[in-house]
């Protein structure tokens, strides 16, 4: 009785392992496909199946950094990779600074409209930025913003102060007010204590809102599409990248090493932040 | 005893300059100068003999610094006014205002103007009533696109909350739990354009008889099948892309669904473990209930982003081959075609899909008493 019921449970546990080793398996098989088939040579990739390079992994003539180098100067993804630095940290320290100041106001100062207006911040959360392209384009264009980088950052501002200025007030306000109460008597301004007292305290939720505005950023096809455009001197690297995959779709050793170029910094942050990563997830940061 | 002399301030309690009209120079100074500087520095950005690095770093230095020297400011000008009441009145818009004046400029008045050219012709000239609605609903294409939308709608949502939440559990159960959380989540940071070029690659065709370098006719060969091009063929494309989408949200799900399963308390699995329910009971009659509303909320923020999935089909199709979507679709309308009449009806419909949520997110806020 107790033999077979040891006997069940070592077989349940074992197709337990199996099947969790299966699918993580199967999830990371893609990506790994690409990170491989970046190395090989190309008429390798046109001809044979990147697990073949498997069978002999050692065999260093099969391998190969040329892609990269190819990619990257000849395909103008070096550019791009700049272009989506220079896009994507203001389009993050922007929003995040000015929903900071936003959410203090709402949680802690007393204006006309205070309830209303943070209704309208939550009731624009949802609202896909789709509907708002085509106004903003035409305006853009009689402005002379199209194309500039001026332009994206204040675009990815306006789509992400909804969500941002939620998550942060839900933060701020739940600061203890003995201790802004504190400061204010101590003849502390409003922006001093922002400034020294909030900011640093809220520090958690700014990271983990950061990285997800970072991460949303550096992903964006959409926005740089339309307002930046696909010219060599402003394209990010999403939009090179698909511009790629239209005119060079079957030179796979440019495309997977293209893909990797774009993937490396997302990468990066998901590897060192995680932690913030799965907080901010948990706070709610993903964009509706 | 020597009692130390208060040294004669500059500065006041606040650390301000006490002389008013210094305090005005410098405000009027920097002022100045940021106007100056953020004008030379878009000048110089857009010449183009400018170097690369160079644009960089100007467009990091304003993009960064440029908000911050703006809010203070601001601060300080209101600090200015003679009247403290106006102070006071000001500054919490000084805080807000910014905010709000981008929320109005980028998400309200585009809003209504799309509403209102939604109902105008392919310039936005004249009042077409509800032509490019009717449109919207009669297109051959569009009927392909709507119908493809509820396959991602249905698909996604199931499949991601569905294997987000077994993936959970299971994984609640193994000592090596975040090393595989990680591996599941890895392609939630990937972008859809990325993650667009991996499954290109497993969907790659070559001809029968010819080598398959796409690993998933590489698989149908080897088992004695013919190579599908998954791309074209109308049976299996749109599932196709949506398996990408799945294969992105799964760890979305897997992480909220996992968090909100270890808040079960423990104790009611093992009670019920000591009263013979196996796991699968605990599954549907401990686990699901318990994760209801979090299964909900999961469900509905997935459902959101497959409304306005457009990258992957833009990149992997475009839409031909009958795998057209609504989002992708209004792209095409806007851009390519140049008519906003139709762009503005398709994003309308996009509004209108997400409204429940947005009443609900309003009304849950309103709840709250706040």
């Amino acid at each position: 009785m107790k033999n077979s019921y040891g006997l069940q449970k070592f077989v349940s546990r074992t197709s337990l392992h199996i099947a969790v080793v299966a699918i993580c398996f199967l999830w990371t098989l893609p990506t790994v496909g690409v990170f491989i088939s970046s190395f090989r040579d190309s008429t390798a990739m046109r001809t044979t199946g990147w697990w073949t390079a498997l069978a002999h992994p050692f065999n260093f003539t099969q391998w190969t950094t040329q892609n990269y180098g190819e990619v990257m100067t000849s395909n103008g993804l070096g550019t791009a990779f700049l272009n989506t630095l220079v896009v994507t940290i203001p389009a993050t320290v922007i929003p995040i600074t000015v929903a900071a100041f936003a959410a203090y106001a709402f949680a802690w100062m007393n204006f006309p409209g205070r309830k209303f207006f943070f209704a309208l911040v939550i009731g624009l959360m949802v609202v896909p930025l789709q509907v708002a392209l085509i106004p903003m384009l035409r305006l853009y264009t009689t402005m002379g913003l199209n194309g500039t980088f001026l332009g994206v950052w204040l675009a990815h501002t306006g789509f992400g102060l909804p969500m941002a200025t939620y998550l942060l007030y839900n933060y701020i306000s739940q600061l203890p007010r003995d201790l802004l109460e504190s400061a204010y008597l101590d003849g502390a301004s409003h922006f001093t204590a922002f400034v020294r007292l909030v900011l640093p305290l809220s520090l958690p939720a700014i990271a983990s809102f950061g990285i997800f505005q970072f991460l949303w950023v550096w992903n964006d096809l959409l926005i740089s599409l339309v307002f930046l455009g696909t010219s060599s001197d402003v394209a990010v690297l999403t939009g090179r990248l698909s511009a790629l995959v239209g005119s060079r779709g079957q030179d796979w050793h440019l495309l997977t090493a293209g893909a990797f170029v774009s993937m490396l910094v997302p990468l990066a942050v998901f590897f060192s932040l995680q932690r913030y990563f799965v907080r901010g997830l948990l706070a709610g940061s993903v964009k509706g | 005893m020597l009692i130390e002399q208060p040294t004669p301030s500059y500065r006041d309690a606040q650390g301000r300059l006490r002389s008013r009209p210094l305090r005005l120079l410098i405000v009027l100074a920097t002022f100045l100068a940021t106007i100056l500087g953020f004008g030379w520095g878009f000048g110089v950005m857009r010449d183009p003999t400018t170097p690369r690095w160079l644009v960089t770093s100007i467009a990091l230095l304003i993009g960064v610094l440029g908000i911050w020297l703006l809010f203070w400011l601001a601060n300080t000008a209101v600090a200015l006014l003679p009247s403290e009441r106006w102070q006071q009145r000001l500054r919490a818009w000084v805080f807000v205002g910014p905010a709000l004046a981008l929320l109005l400029i980028y998400l309200v008045y585009p809003t209504l103007q799309t509403i209102y050219l939604s109902f105008m012709d392919a310039r936005g000239d004249s009042f077409v009533g509800l032509d490019n609605y009717a449109f919207a609903v009669t297109d051959k294409t569009m009927r392909s696109a709507f119908v493809n939308n509820i396959y991602w709608l249905v698909g996604v949502t199931v499949f991601s909350v569905v294997l987000g939440l077994v993936i959970a559990v299971m994984l609640d159960r193994v000592r090596y739990e975040a090393f595989a959380k990680s591996l599941i989540f890895l392609p939630m940071v990937i972008s859809f354009v990325g993650a667009s070029v991996i499954w290109k690659f497993i969907y790659a065709y070559q001809p029968p008889g010819r080598p398959q370098i796409g690993l998933l006719n590489a698989v149908v060969t080897g088992l004695g099948g013919q190579p599908v091009g998954w791309l074209i063929d109308r049976q299996f494309n749109t599932f196709a892309l949506i398996a990408i989408m799945i294969w992105l949200q799964t760890g979305f799900c897997m992480i909220i669904l996992s968090a909100a399963l270890k808040a079960i308390p423990g104790e009611i699995m093992d009670a019920a473990r000591i009263d013979g329910a196996d796991e699968i009971e605990i599954f549907f009659y401990i686990i699901i209930p318990a994760l209801k509303t979090t299964i909900i909320t999961v469900g509905t923020t997935v459902l959101i982003a497959v409304l306005k999935v457009f990258d992957i089909v833009y990149v992997m199709t475009n839409g031909q081959h009958n795998t057209e979507v609504i989002a992708n679709r209004m792209y095409a309308e806007m851009f390519r075609f140049r008519n906003f009449g139709h762009g503005s009806a398709l994003a309308v419909i996009l509004l209108i899909a997400v409204l429940p949520v947005m009443i609900a997110n309003v009304r849950a806020f309103r709840r709250q008493g706040q």
